[in-house]
């Protein structure tokens, strides 16, 4: 444990991303591999489940402290943080103990779970007896399963390929999909060759940026581009191999038994095929993003919701053809390849190519999104033909051109309590967007959820407080809400530096993780250029 | 026949009747009794001031050269009227004192500021017996237990050594009065030169006039060459942080030295990149030790969390009690100095 308390007092005390890589690196090449994938799943966001309650850990503390409950209260409200609160109270260690981060987790904290009361009260007294300092906050912050150190995933990511010599896009693709940490998971996310034995794992997907100037200005010739509606349902890949199918959304979830009829005809798809696409609810046309939510909200697909809400893949690319990776081709190609393939569907098919926009110039193209809203899209995307298909988001070959510009993915941080007929719950929010692996404040809002959405949210701020200032809440990063706003301009007044008008919630992206919440710098590109 | 109170809060701050004399007014007054040289405890304007020999240059220096200043030893008794006053170490910063204060066999005692931890550069606290004991209690909660001062000091110096080693400045920020010096009591000039900001050199100055032994300090300004400052650690007050006098380090790594840096919530607030717990006040354990040992029938609280400390010593059989002031507790000094 000493090593990654170490690794977390370096990350911590530096803003710089130069200086967070190099912890991570120079941690990464020295750590057992069994204690660096539990860094990789830790920093990267995964959450340990919470075996104790809270209550019961203020409660213990207290006693081993010596002091009384409301005096905890006291010191809960000046440190804001219950992890810490606990790890300042404890009196100080009597022994010291050598046993590295797995073991820490493997032997001392998941095994928590099958103990009753009383004994996993010994073990914690046991454990705090053995940590001082940021090893035993790092502890208490693995027991309430709430892991922040400003670090983004990709960062991550990127320490562990340099550390191996990786190329990232190899490393983030090892890390899709369903792993647990261990010594041999380690070893393969760093081994040179790529002997990927997982079946169902999903490419990183690669996502664009928001066009806000008209592509005649920005993009050069249209030929040179690929124009498509922007749809508005759930970004899929889906993965046909060795007789199986995987549907991995966007947030990286496995969505596979969600979508029986994309099964049935996946079944038609060569061995060694991935596609990347949108779901949508389709019925003659495609269907408000509210009806596919409601399907996904549910625990059961019953026959009426499969009547009422039943889904289409809208296939735009194609990342794997006979089992090889065809990313690095360009998009030119893997089009050819994508439409050759989709020709083989039946009628009817639940899979369906993304058309082509054929608007032959720029004009053609704009005159064809403002029919956008009648089409129930978002606008457009325009991809570069000579593109090849990177990992993540990068300025250049995908742009989305929407009809409401003003719109942005972000995380809710704080919550305040409401007034009038919303007092006593938690309707005013803050939401956050992410600048070197934290999220900064960005921009408020009250207004757009409905009574259900209201209650859902009270629900979750109360269970996830992770800090409280007066009457603020801070929040486990969870949520996802899309923010629509009139304008936008530079603010010195505002800690991102940006100032917003009438922002109101869209809607709840509850398809996406904090992870894929837009970034300050996108923000900052939706600025018109200055006068 | 019940007496008025020896000592009580008045409109101008904490009143002794028997001797006509205020104990760190927060306004001007005829005759006051001066714990220490903090703006919140030392106002100007007053008629004649009380304070400790030792901290007769520090005083000089935050009330003006022709305030009119008494000086008495540690020890010296002194009548005021019907009472008997002297000052007694209370370890803080350098010339900083308790104000004991007896008529007729009963003793009040007045912490001013303290704090229990060594301290090179001022006198350590001295607990005194008496009757009530009138504590300051900034840091009362038990999640405040200062690291050792050696190991914050060991903490201090690699801190600037690694940096050093960069070629990155280092920006300490401190309290001009006590902290700084402190601060710099503790520092290895063996790794590089050290700088101090125009509101912290007078206050070293005062200082070493009154013999408190501290490394050399060179005034920013009289090298401007900004490779000066890459293996340098410059001691600056926390309000320098953000304006343009920063700039002239280019990229330094950030420090602040405080007892408030123990909660992270607290550094990360100030953004700074590090935070060493120096502190000069009691912590939790370090304030019942000195009530305890005061031997006091009666406590009462200033500064900070007041409401929790008195729930707390009632709940172990103490007559305690609040007592409202003025006083701000750990806080920037004295803004005329700045800059
Ligand atoms: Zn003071
Ligand atoms: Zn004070």
């Amino acid at each position: 444990m000493k090593a990654f308390a170490e690794l977390f007092e370096r990350l911590d005390r530096t803003t710089k991303t130069s200086a967070k890589l190099a912890a991570l690196r120079e941690y990464f090449a020295s750590a057992d591999p069994a204690d660096a994938a539990w860094a990789v799943a830790v920093l990267s966001g995964r959450r340990v489940k919470r075996l104790v309650p809270a209550r019961k850990l203020a409660e213990w503390a207290c006693d081993q402290a010596g002091i009384p409950g409301w005096l905890f209260e006291e010191c809960y409200e000046a440190v804001g943080d219950l992890a810490e609160t606990v790890s300042l109270l404890l009196p100080p260690p009597v022994r010291e103990n050598e046993l590295p981060l797995h073991g820490w987790i493997e032997r001392r904290l998941l095994p928590l779970k099958g103990l009753d009361e009383a004994r996993q009260r010994a073990a914690l007294a046991q454990a705090w007896s053995e940590l001082g300092g940021a090893e035993r906050f790092l502890w208490n912050k693995l027991l309430t399963g709430s892991f922040r150190v400003g670090v983004s995933q990709r960062l991550v990511v990127r320490a562990v390929a340099e550390s191996a010599g990786l190329d990232p896009a190899v490393a983030a693709h090892r890390l899709m999909g369903n792993w647990s940490p261990s010594a041999g998971f380690f070893e393969r996310l760093i081994a040179p060759e790529s002997d990927d034995a997982d079946a169902g794992r999903p490419y990183p997907f690669f996502l664009a940026h928001q066009l806000d100037d008209s592509p005649d200005q920005k993009l050069g010739e249209r030929a040179d581009w690929l124009a498509e509606w922007k749809w508005d349902g759930i970004r899929a890949q889906l993965i046909r191999r060795r007789g199986e199918t995987f549907v991995w959304s966007r947030g990286e979830e496995l969505m596979t038994e969600r979508f029986p009829e994309l099964l049935v005809d996946a079944t038609r798809l060569p061995d060694g095929t991935v596609l990347d696409g949108e779901i949508l609810a389709w019925k003659d046309s495609v269907l408000p993003f509210a009806v596919l939510q409601r399907r996904i909200g549910r625990k059961t697909l019953g026959r009426k919701i499969l009547a009422d809400a039943p889904v289409v893949f809208l296939a735009f690319d194609l990342l794997e053809a006979g089992g090889g990776d065809l990313r690095a081709e360009p998009l030119r190609e893997r089009r050819r390849r994508l439409e050759t393939l989709m020709a083989a569907q039946r009628p009817g098919s639940a899979l369906r190519l993304a058309e082509p926009l054929p608007a032959p110039d720029w004009a053609a193209l704009a005159e064809a999104r403002r029919g956008s809203r009648e089409l129930g899209v978002e606008g457009l995307m325009l991809k570069r033909l000579d593109s090849a298909y990177g990992v993540g988001r990068e300025t250049g070959p995908w742009w989305k051109w929407k009809i409401e510009p003003y719109t942005i993915d972000c995380v809710l941080i704080y919550a305040q309590q409401g007034h009038g007929r919303r007092a006593g719950l938690y309707t005013d929010y803050t939401f956050g967007v992410w600048k070197d692996g934290e999220l900064t404040p960005f921009a408020k809002a009250y207004s757009g959820l409905s009574d259900e959405e209201i209650r859902q949210v009270d629900r979750f701020v109360r269970r996830n407080t992770l800090e409280r200032f007066g009457p603020v809440r801070a929040v486990e990063p969870e949520l996802v809400f899309e923010l629509a706003f009139e304008n936008i301009q530079r603010s010195t007044r505002h800690k991102s530096g940006v100032a917003v008008r009438f922002p109101r919630m869209n809607r709840w992206r509850k398809d996406k993780k904090p992870q894929d919440a837009d970034t300050l710098d996108d923000v900052l590109a939706m600025i018109p250029p200055g006068p | 026949m019940t007496r008025p109170a020896l000592l009580r809060v008045t409109e101008a701050g904490l009143y002794c009747e028997a001797g006509d004399f205020y104990i760190d007014p927060w306004r001007p007054v005829a005759r006051a009794v001066t714990t220490h040289a903090h703006a919140d405890h030392a106002v100007r304007g007053s008629g004649a001031y009380l304070v400790a020999r030792q901290g007769l240059r520090v005083f000089e220096r935050r009330l003006g050269p022709d305030a009119p200043l008494d000086a008495a030893d540690y020890g010296e008794r002194r009548r005021l009227g019907d009472a008997t006053v002297s000052l007694h170490p209370a370890g803080h910063i350098l010339g900083s004192a308790q104000v004991r204060v007896e008529r007729d066999g009963e003793v009040w005692v007045v912490s001013g500021d303290y704090k229990v931890a060594a301290d090179p550069t001022c006198a350590p606290f001295e607990p005194q017996r008496c009757h009530v004991f009138v504590s300051e209690c900034t840091f009362g909660l038990p999640i405040y237990r200062w690291p050792r001062p050696e190991a914050l000091a060991a903490e201090i110096n690699q801190w600037w050594r690694d940096n050093a080693a960069a070629g990155r400045p280092s920006l300490l920020l401190a309290y001009a009065l006590g902290k700084a010096q402190r601060a710099l009591a503790s520092l290895d000039p063996s790794i590089g030169p050290i700088y101090g900001h125009g509101a912290v050199e007078p206050l070293h100055a005062a200082y070493r006039d009154s013999g408190v032994e501290l490394p050399a300090t060179r005034s920013v300004g009289e090298s401007d060459e900004p490779g000066a400052f890459r293996t340098a650690l410059i001691l600056a007050p926390p309000s320098a942080l953000g304006t343009p006098w920063v700039r002239r380090f280019r990229d330094p790594s950030t420090a602040f030295a405080s007892g408030w840096m123990l909660v992270r919530g607290a550094r990360r607030r100030r953004s700074v990149d590090r935070g060493f717990a120096l502190s000069d006040h009691a912590d939790w354990e370090d304030l019942q030790a000195a009530i305890a040992a005061t031997g006091a029938e009666r406590v009462l609280l200033t500064h900070g969390s007041t409401a929790a400390v008195v729930r707390w010593l009632r709940e172990q059989g103490h007559d305690a009690d609040a007592l409202t002031t003025r006083y701000g507790g750990e806080q920037d000094d004295d803004p005329t100095e700045a800059a």
